[in-house]
């Protein structure tokens, strides 16, 4: 199975100003001071291997959307934030005039994690098949509410794909098309999902828009189980975690360290930073992945490592 | 987890050691609860010394953080001293070193304190 994420920052889409990038490349111009480059693969090879992510990359900024790769026809999807607009364009382009059947897994339908569905170009081909999977009951209206005028200019039920909504029960195992998915409750406003996917002996974790709350030994637990033994855990870690539990409190997300703490107690083997603050700049997710990675370091007892990364739009992991 | 303390003119030194985790962080925030009450009333800070302390989850730290909410409102003062460099490492990544004044030696806690 591969892991595609098509869209990773919380709350709203970002994008790189123009200061940003004169920023990035007057570092990376500095950074090569005194260096000669025979051919731009030269100079390319240098910025990859010499040059620090945040200078050569960004971690962007499209809101969750998250595809995962089984080889089967059909595509399961976490999420329709504003990652959907390019996963659409993917999906058409691998359909070659195919019609697609798309599974989508609904966290839960606050405003970024819909918003990149009047975008996917699928609903608007006839002889597409879109099921909307998720547990709460206002999935369709809300994927209708965003569409209604004045808001966007094409009405939901003119969408040319056929569209329909599948209701899964929190704790209960189903299996669609050879995908096995469990949802558990998560503690966000207006309830959120997580999820545990399974697809041939190996477990993906979608924990996004989750709070901890840390005085529950129980709802820890429920969570250690979620992840247990996981080979990829997607997980909120939009704040720090002294902003998470003071200020940020009962805004509906967790932290990076509770990411590791989580991951550690499940032996789960990947940690994906995920739902990145939106005021975060590249260097400042750089230097939160870094400090993770440590804190990882510093926890770690006797335990096998745990691999950690931060998600950016583009990432691919193989599992 | 004891909670040996001591006594100064203008502060109140308490020392937990060990590891402060999901096992024993409700009843260390009891008792840290305590402290700062009385200590407020008596208008005395608290100067945590955590030369002792070898661990702190993130349940412990919220115990921590539950003190310094506690302390604001009740017009107290807590002050941090002496962490073990893991658990300093464990406060800068966490950004509880930004939540809390934070002092190498108990002794300049105490001096900050008068």
């Amino acid at each position: 199975m591969r892991v595609r994420f098509w869209g990773t920052r919380g709350s709203i889409p970002v994008a790189l100003t123009s200061a940003d990038i004169r920023d990035k490349l007057a570092r990376a111009l500095f950074a090569a001071s005194g260096r000669r480059f025979a051919s731009i693969g030269e100079a390319h090879a240098f910025a990859l291997g010499e040059l620090p992510f945040a200078l050569t990359h960004t971690f962007g900024g499209h809101s969750p959307c998250v595809e995962l790769a089984t080889g089967h026809d059909e595509y399961f999807v976490c999420d329709m934030g504003s990652g959907a607009r390019p996963l659409g364009a993917h999906v058409l382009a691998r359909q070659g005039g195919r019609a697609a059947t798309v599974n989508v897994f609904m966290s839960h339908v606050h405003w970024d994690h819909i918003m990149g569905f009047p975008f996917f170009g699928p609903a608007y081909v006839p002889g597409t098949r879109i099921v909307i999977h998720g547990c709460h009951g206002a999935l369709e209206h809300a994927l209708r509410l965003q569409q209604q005028p004045p808001c966007f200019p094409v009405r939901f039920e003119e969408l040319a794909a056929r569209i329909e909504f599948a209701r899964l029960e929190p704790g209960a195992t189903r299996e669609v098309s050879g995908l096995r998915v469990t949802p558990v409750l998560q503690n966000h406003a207006g309830d959120s999902y997580g999820y545990r996917f399974e697809w041939g002996g190996k477990v993906v974790v979608y924990s996004t828009d989750s709070e901890h709350k840390l005085e529950d030994r129980g709802e820890t637990d429920r969570f250690v189980g979620l992840f247990r033994d996981a080979d990829l855990v997607v997980f909120d870690a939009m704040y720090s975690l002294a902003e998470a539990v003071s200020v940020k409190a009962d805004w509906g997300h967790s932290s990076n360290i509770v990411g590791v703490e989580l991951c550690q107690r499940a032996r789960a083997r990947h940690l994906v930073l995920f739902h990145h603050e939106p005021a975060n700049s590249d260097a400042q997710i750089e230097r939160i992945l870094d400090e993770t990675r440590r804190f990882e370091e510093l926890t770690r007892g006797a335990a096998p490592a745990l691999r950690i990364t931060a998600a950016y739009d583009g990432l691919e992991v193989e599992l | 987890m004891p909670l040996p303390s001591r006594e100064f003119a203008a502060a109140r030194v308490l020392a937990p050691s060990g590891r402060l985790d999901h096992d024993n962080c409700e009843a260390f925030r009891g008792e840290l609860a305590s402290h700062v009450a009385a200590c407020a009333r008596a208008g005395k800070a608290i100067v945590l010394d955590l030369s002792g302390l070898e661990y702190v989850s993130s349940a412990g730290l919220r115990c921590f953080m539950l003190a310094a909410r506690q302390a604001k409102a009740q017009r107290g003062r807590i002050l941090i001293a002496a962490m073990q460099p893991v658990v300093r490492e464990i406060f800068q990544i966490s950004r509880f070193d930004l939540v809390f004044e934070v002092f190498h030696t108990v002794d300049e806690a105490l001096a900050s304190s008068a």
